[in-house]
């Protein structure tokens, strides 16, 4: 099972988005480009005033992906070896999300495969972003 | 003496800079190590301080030099391999009071200063140069050869210690939580290891040019054949074990594609440099090994994980840097010794200075030919982190030791060690260095 999270300042707006089952990302509006991992200001033009929250569709495709056979986080030793993927957005393949690729066997991951977006419970009831295989690429 | 960080402006970052300033100005004279173990024992005479004290005297005595003429001191303040010291254990003041110490009791423990390397080192009196140059050893020579280069200092002691702490790597702290703030979640969540972003680096290479892991055994064997042969390391002193390819492939994983033997093993160790200008080093015992140039990435990955294309592109950016700075090409260099901590992007870094001509993609057919210290084209002859455990420094020991003619039984035969070339950690993010027998190459 995931860690549960609690939300600080900066990342809070991407929690709550979640527990509502939205994605959202950050987004430089001057320069017109997401980031994330969030960060206090555009790794770009170095505003923070110009930063906002931009709701994604929920697509992205499967970049690569490992097997997780000796994880530090002691919540989720009990599900080794589990998948780790790196999900492209569609809105920006610059833009990563990680994912375990629930529903996916463990080393069966098609990469390149298209995925979508759901949403999981961490422990402490915090939803979770999370992808699914819709198809092969 | 307040110690600062080295400002960014000594790193050489960017390309077009030309050939370095201080081309073959600066050389390296002596070496010392400190003895290397597992982990902290507790015991005074084997503090990351007490090794570090030893490692420095040991190159000043390699270097004979008189230790009243060392008037710098470059070093990382930080020693940590990821062990903290526990907030709810007694402070070891037995081993604090054993030293001279400073305001901070684990001064010499759990980090290393400037401060307390002067107090507890009073034959160090003509010490006007002290510098951090965070996070290696590899930063550390650059910003020592820099400050030499600009006379900040002539003579300048270079170091960088490890510790390690009892207990399981990484295993402690938020990772046992229940729950974590948001900003760590981001990431944290999905418990990818440390070699995670790497074996993904690693695993579109193989996508891309249709290689696999087995290729790597060659390269993890050689390193560590290599390193067994390096007395100052880990491996040599406590647990001589070869890795032959069928223990490589029947290792287990960690985040496959990277396994047991694609991780190193964190260890205490300490090592120093002496570093002078060329005209000193003319007058001293050992032969002097020139420093042709330097040049640092400072690479940005735009999301959680380097891609493939981003490590590519920045490993081509630093071979071009460095070759740039030390006015040669990659033809005349005689061995490389870039950095394997982890060995899945030895080839990122072989492959972007286009090490005897190969291209990307190429590293892993050329791994499956002779690249043993007895070759024409030798690969990391010091073994690297896999050969003698973390530290960062191994590769920088081996080329000065290749080019003075006493690496011992690593001695590379198949080539003349004329230039040599050593630089990491990663491969979007580290410092490079160009060796050589002589400083008008
Ligand atoms: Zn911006």
């Amino acid at each position: 099972m995931k860690q549960g999270v609690i939300p600080d300042d900066l990342t809070r707006p991407f929690w709550e988005a979640a527990n509502e089952e939205r994605l959202v990302i950050q987004n430089c509006r001057d320069c017109d480009r997401l980031q994330h991992p969030p960060a206090p200001v555009c790794g770009k033009c170095g505003s923070d005033a110009a930063l906002e929250w931009k709701q994604m569709s929920g697509r992205g495709r499967i970049y690569h992906y490992g097997v997780v056979h000796d994880c530090p986080i002691r919540l989720l030793q009990d599900d080794q070896p589990f998948n780790c993927a790196v999900i492209n957005l569609d809105e920006d393949p610059g833009i990563q999300m990680y994912s375990h690729l629930p529903g996916t066997p463990v080393d069966e991951v098609p990469v390149g495969a298209a995925v979508e977006l759901v949403f999981e419970t961490a422990a402490n009831g915090q939803k979770v972003p999370e992808w699914r295989v819709v198809g092969d690429s | 003496m307040s110690t600062p960080n080295a400002p960014q402006s000594m790193y050489r970052a960017r390309e077009g800079l030309g050939v370095w300033e201080h081309r073959g100005q600066v050389a390296a004279v002596g070496i010392g190590h400190g003895p290397t173990s597992r982990r902290w024992d507790g015991k005074a005479d084997t503090s990351v301080g007490a090794i570090s004290l030893l490692a420095l005297r040991k190159a000043i005595e390699d270097a004979g030099v008189n230790p009243a003429d060392i008037d710098g001191l470059v070093m990382d303040e930080r020693t940590t391999t990821g062990a903290f010291w526990p907030r709810d254990q007694e402070l070891p003041w037995d081993v604090i009071n054993a030293y001279n110490r400073t305001d901070a009791p684990l001064d010499g423990i759990t980090q290393l200063s400037a401060e307390w390397i002067l107090k507890n080192m009073p034959e160090l009196a003509g010490v006007q140069f002290t510098m951090y140059a965070p996070v290696c050893m590899s930063n550390a020579i650059v910003v020592a050869a820099q400050a030499i280069g600009e006379g900040r200092a002539h003579t300048c002691l270079v170091l960088k210690a490890w510790h390690n702490l009892p207990g399981r790597y990484y295993q402690s702290g938020p990772n046992a939580d229940d729950a974590i703030p948001g900003t760590a979640a981001m990431r944290s969540l999905w418990g990818a290891p440390a070699c995670y972003g790497t074996a993904i680096q690693f695993a579109e290479y193989c996508r891309k040019y249709g290689k696999n892991h087995d290729m790597m055994a060659p390269f993890i064997s050689n390193s560590r054949r290599n390193g067994l042969k390096f007395p100052e390391g880990y491996w040599a002193q406590h647990r001589p074990e070869e890795i032959t390819p069928e223990d490589y492939k029947a290792a287990r994983w960690i985040a496959k594609p990277a396994n047991l033997f694609d991780n190193d093993i964190p260890i205490m160790c300490s090592a120093a440099y002496l570093f002078t200008t060329a005209e000193r080093a003319q007058h001293l015992k050992r032969k002097p090994v020139y420093i042709l140039g330097h040049a640092s990435s400072r690479g940005q990955a735009r999301s959680f994980v380097p891609t493939l294309d981003e490590v590519e592109a920045e490993c081509a950016s630093s071979g071009r840097k460095l070759l740039e700075a030390a006015g040669i090409t990659v033809d005349d260099v005689s061995f490389e010794n870039l950095y394997d901590g982890f060995p899945q992007f030895h080839q990122f870094h072989m492959e972007g200075l286009r090490y005897r001509g190969i291209q990307p993609g190429e590293a892993l057919d050329f791994y499956q030919t002779d690249i043993s210290i007895g070759g024409p084209n030798p690969v990391s002859p010091s073994g690297g982190n896999i050969g003698s455990g973390r530290s960062r420094f191994w590769m920088h020991t081996d080329c000065i030791q290749q080019i003075q003619r006493r690496a011992g039984e690593r001695q590379v035969t198949g080539v003349e060690p004329v230039i040599g070339v050593s630089g990491g950690p990663m491969p979007t993010g580290g410092n490079f260095t160009c060796w050589s027998a002589t400083g008008d190459y």
